[in-house]
């Protein structure tokens, strides 16, 4: 029965239903059960857009300039799926999605799709969903995706890391450049844009991103990421960031497999450790084993050592017995 | 393993420009485990359908204050319809006489609350609401 749930909403999805790609997404983010069956139906489809994370300090106007893009990009007749990750309140759980108010303009186009997500409670939760619903936007035909996340901590970082190009939007005001360097932001950088260059202390800061990007990045074989200058509320410069990111996907182009493969690693490497958390602790005597260990007085990490020690010993039995068969 | 959360719009048809009312509900439904999308004044109805589709949400709660209510509820429910999303719970806060309250809630398809209701209220209604509807689209399923 979950079975044919998941190959009619694919099947809708493929002929182009926005309600079937929305519901889809929710599958996705709401870990239900069906997704995997569901993506399996799709994954055919997968691969085909192009992939930008958006990230940056919370108001330096990541949504105003996804909308900017969003609209330069149409004018180019390709079709547009905009993520928007907004975090959960540690509390209720509940969140308050307030990126799509800058996007307001595109709400009647029929070749945009915008989403809000909001992170939710685990960390490796929320890269995963923001990485499905990526792909099911990408599966839907959409030629470019855009996610944004604020740039705050490891679990945006990771969401915008699985995109093909990273841009790192900054803005006058919002502390200065060394904030952002020891953010760890601008490793993740693949194109920076100052934004609000409307505003005073843009140049300086433009300044500061190019050294820092120099220092950084002269005399190794690394991308040195463009810094360029824009002002999307006055739609000013948009035009010189999407140049940017085209240049860094240029740039990738013979690499876009590996690239894009190693990310993958990331997202199933995140998987097999849940799932292997499962079962071992869930569902296997695990704990009972460790609580054993302790009552001798054993140290953690004495514990841990043995637990690791004698888990890998069964996976090598396992596996050596696998090869015999 | 599922981890559902209900998801709510919270929108302002219409031209009239206040939405402190609309705000603190939002926050209040945040407060209470909801997400809450906000989009902000003047919204059309098939700009309000269209958001609810692209957010696959469970409820659309309309803040209004023009005295239009009689006209853009049954506009919004039919262009959620159009787009397949008939199973969305509406709500409605505003200053609505009671008559038109009744007639509206007698539909079926609008939950309607008076100025001053306890939020509180609303949110519990909501939840009880989406849970039975969650629980009947799974029994279809
Ligand atoms: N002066 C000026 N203000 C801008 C510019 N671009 C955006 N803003 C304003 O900056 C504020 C924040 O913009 P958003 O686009 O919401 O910023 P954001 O980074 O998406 O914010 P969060 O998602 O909340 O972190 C808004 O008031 C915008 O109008 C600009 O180029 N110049
Ligand atoms: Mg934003």
């Amino acid at each position: 029965m979950a079975s044919s749930a998941s190959n009619s909403l694919s099947t809708r999805l493929l002929a182009g239903e926005r309600l079937a790609l929305s519901r889809m997404i929710s599958w996705a983010e709401n870990s239900n059960s069906r997704f995997p069956e569901a993506l399996e139906a799709i994954w055919s489809q997968v691969g085909r857009a192009t992939r930008t994370g958006v990230t940056g300090p919370p108001g330096a106007g990541k949504s105003t300039l996804v909308n900017e893009l969003c609209a330069l990009i149409r004018e180019e007749e390709r079709t547009v799926g905009i993520l928007a990750v907004d975090p959960s309140s540690p509390l209720s759980g509940g969140a308050l999605l307030g990126d799509r108010i800058r996007m307001e303009d595109r709400t009647a186009d029929a070749g945009v799709f915008i989403r809000s997500m909001a992170s939710r409670g685990s960390h490796g939760g929320m890269a995963r969903s923001a990485v499905d619903a990526m792909d099911v936007m990408d599966a839907f035909g959409m030629h470019d995706v855009l996610v944004e996340t604020v740039g705050v901590g490891q679990a945006e970082y990771d969401v915008v890391a699985a995109a093909d190009t990273v841009l790192v939007v900054l803005c006058p005001g919002a502390g200065d450049g060394v904030q952002a360097m020891k953010s760890g932001l601008l490793e993740l950088a693949d194109v920076i844009a100052i934004n609000k260059c409307d505003l005073p202390g843009a140049d300086r800061l433009t300044s500061d991103m190019t050294e820092a990007v120099h220092l950084r990045t002269a005399g190794r074989d690394l991308w040195a990421p463009p810094v360029v200058q824009c002002s999307a509320g006055k739609r000013e410069g948009v035009d010189d960031v999407l140049a940017a990111i085209k240049t860094h996907r240029e740039h990738l182009k013979e690499q876009l497999d590996s690239h894009r493969r190693r990310k993958r690693i990331q997202q199933v490497r995140q998987v097999v450790g849940e799932r292997m958390e499962e079962a071992l602790w869930e569902e296997g005597d695990l704990t009972e084993q460790v609580e054993a260990l302790l009552r001798t007085g054993t140290t953690p990490y004495a514990t841990a050592s043995n637990v690791t020690q004698s888990l890998l010993q069964t996976a090598r039995v396992n596996q050596a017995k696998g090869i015999q068969a | 393993m599922s981890e559902r959360r209900i998801r709510v719009l919270v929108a302002k048809p219409g031209l009239d420009g206040h939405d402190r009312g609309a705000k603190t509900v939002a926050s209040v439904l945040r407060d209470h485990g909801m997400e809450v999308i906000y989009t902000g004044l003047h919204k059309t109805p098939a700009m309000i359908a269209e958001i609810a589709l692209q957010e696959d949400v469970d409820v659309v709660g309309l803040s209004i204050l023009s005295g239009a209510h009689m006209e853009l509820f049954p506009r919004v429910r039919k262009e959620l319809v159009e787009r397949g999303m008939d199973q969305v719970l509406m709500i409605g806060g505003g200053i609505i006489p009671q008559d038109d309250m009744q007639t509206l809630e007698s539909d079926g398809f609008a939950k309607l609350f008076g100025p001053g209701t306890n939020t509180g209220v609303i949110a519990e209604y909501i939840q009880t609401e989406v849970t039975k509807r969650w629980a009947a689209s799974e029994a279809k399923a």
